[in-house]
């Protein structure tokens, strides 16, 4: 155990060493951890932003769904309004038609009724021209006593 | 292994013997047999056991890990992957436990420093006759396959963190910084020359407790098992696998103490007042 040269040699190896370690191991083996760090923490803040994504896209589907209920809500009622005012649209016409057709039907049966009186009444007249005559036991002019005729047959 | 032909002393001696190339005695260049003959080398030796172990085992760990780094993925990692990255969060939680200031050198430094003395240590756990028996049958007369139970290896990574721990408290706090803080305190200007000394024994002394305490563990359990294995093969087992399984502690927690020191001695040469 005496000391001599390779004390040296030693140290010269060891800063050899020292330096091959510097530069071809600790160097890559430490940006290799590095960039395992951040991807990791890449990954992870990732993550929260999907999380985050997940629960603005829930809120989001949660108020379009209730903005369609609300609308097809609305929808039905106007709908409804719709058919309340055709039905009563249809029952004002339904109802003026009545009124038309009834009308007509009225105005119908007064000129059916008038000319009916009309008829009976000339008939009346020529049953009172023959009563009459046979009365008077000769023929009257119908044109001679027409005037009274027709006071006669006015007066019916 | 205690073999009939040579002594318990022999065998430890020559367990703890590296495997040192020098100028032998003739003035030929040659390992040294025994360690009258390492010591007659003087200072331009070398360990060859200890060199060829800790580049073996260093070049092992880098390129595991290299090999990681290039097919680094981001997505699901591997099972290497998985391993690798776990210890270099470990390594990085470390440094930002104690290191304040910022450097991009620390982490990966400590990264080395604690994988390295890791697997220099855990050679260790190797059984003490393994080694020294191939090596002798490829005509090498020793080899010491724990690198940290050498002090050229134990010293040579202490005085490398030294020398980082002057330069960058000469780096961030100026030279004059640097010589203040070793002689302005703790007895202010007067006390200069005392000032000096004693905080010159506090800087000298940790690049010293650095190594000699990774160097005074290691060896002392290297030894325990030598010692062991000097046992009869039935008393061997009961005692070596406590101590093998206790060792895996030791082993790991130097490695872990020599990082976790080089990061605090780092962090206050980073800073102004400590």
């Amino acid at each position: 155990m005496n000391i001599n040269a390779t004390l040296l040699g030693q140290t010269i190896m060891f800063a050899m060493f020292v330096w091959f370690c510097m530069k071809f191991v600790w160097t890559p083996i430490v940006a290799g951890l590095e960039q395992r760090k951040k991807q990791i923490a890449d990954g992870l803040a990732e993550a929260e932003r999907g999380r985050l994504d997940l629960e603005l896209a829930g809120k989001k589907a949660a108020e379009i769904l209730r903005e369609a209920k609300d609308k097809a809500g609305a929808t039905i009622a106007s709908g409804e309004a719709r058919a309340n005012q055709l039905i009563e649209e249809a029952k004002a016409q339904a109802n003026l038609e009545r009124e038309r057709i009834l009308n007509g039907a009225k105005a119908e049966v007064e000129q059916e009724v008038f000319r009916a009186k009309e008829q009976l009444r000339t008939q009346v007249s020529d049953i009172a021209l023959a009563g009459a005559a046979k009365i008077l036991g000769r023929e009257i002019d119908a044109k001679a006593h027409g005037d009274l005729l027709d006071k006669l047959v006015a007066e019916i | 292994m205690a073999s009939e032909t040579i002594t318990s002393s022999e065998y430890i001696k020559h367990h703890l013997q590296n495997l040192t190339l020098g100028k032998l005695p003739d003035g030929s260049l040659g390992f040294a047999h025994g360690a009258e003959q390492a010591k007659a080398m003087g200072f331009w030796a070398i360990n060859v056991d200890t060199l060829f172990m800790s580049f073996i085992l260093g070049a092992f760990f880098l390129l595991l890990f290299r090999g990681v780094g290039k097919k680094m993925t981001s997505g699901v990692p591997s099972g290497l992957q998985n391993a690798v990255e776990w210890a270099i969060e470990f390594i990085d939680d470390s440094v930002r436990g104690s290191f304040t200031a910022r450097n991009n050198m620390v982490a990966p430094l400590a990264l080395t420093v604690f994988f390295w003395i890791f697997m220099m240590n855990l050679m260790d756990l190797i059984p003490v006759d393994y080694v020294p028996q191939l090596a002798h049958a490829l005509g090498l007369p020793h080899f010491k396959v724990v690198p940290s139970t050498d002090p050229n290896a134990t010293f040579g990574m202490a005085i490398g963190v030294f020398i980082l721990v002057v330069y960058y408290s000469i780096k961030m706090k100026g030279l004059g910084g640097f010589i203040g803080e070793l002689t302005l305190q703790p007895f202010g200007k007067l006390g200069a020359p005392v000032n000096l000394l004693l905080e010159g024994v506090n800087l000298i002394a940790k690049p010293i407790s650095l190594a000699l305490r990774l160097f005074g563990n290691m060896y002392a359990g290297e030894m325990i098992f030598i010692l062991i294995a000097l046992l009869p093969f039935w008393a061997q087992w009961p005692l070596s696998l406590p101590w093998a399984i206790f060792h895996i502690l030791i082993v790991t927690l130097q490695a872990f103490i020599f990082m976790t020191l080089t990061i605090v001695y780092l962090d206050m040469a980073h800073q102004e007042h400590h």
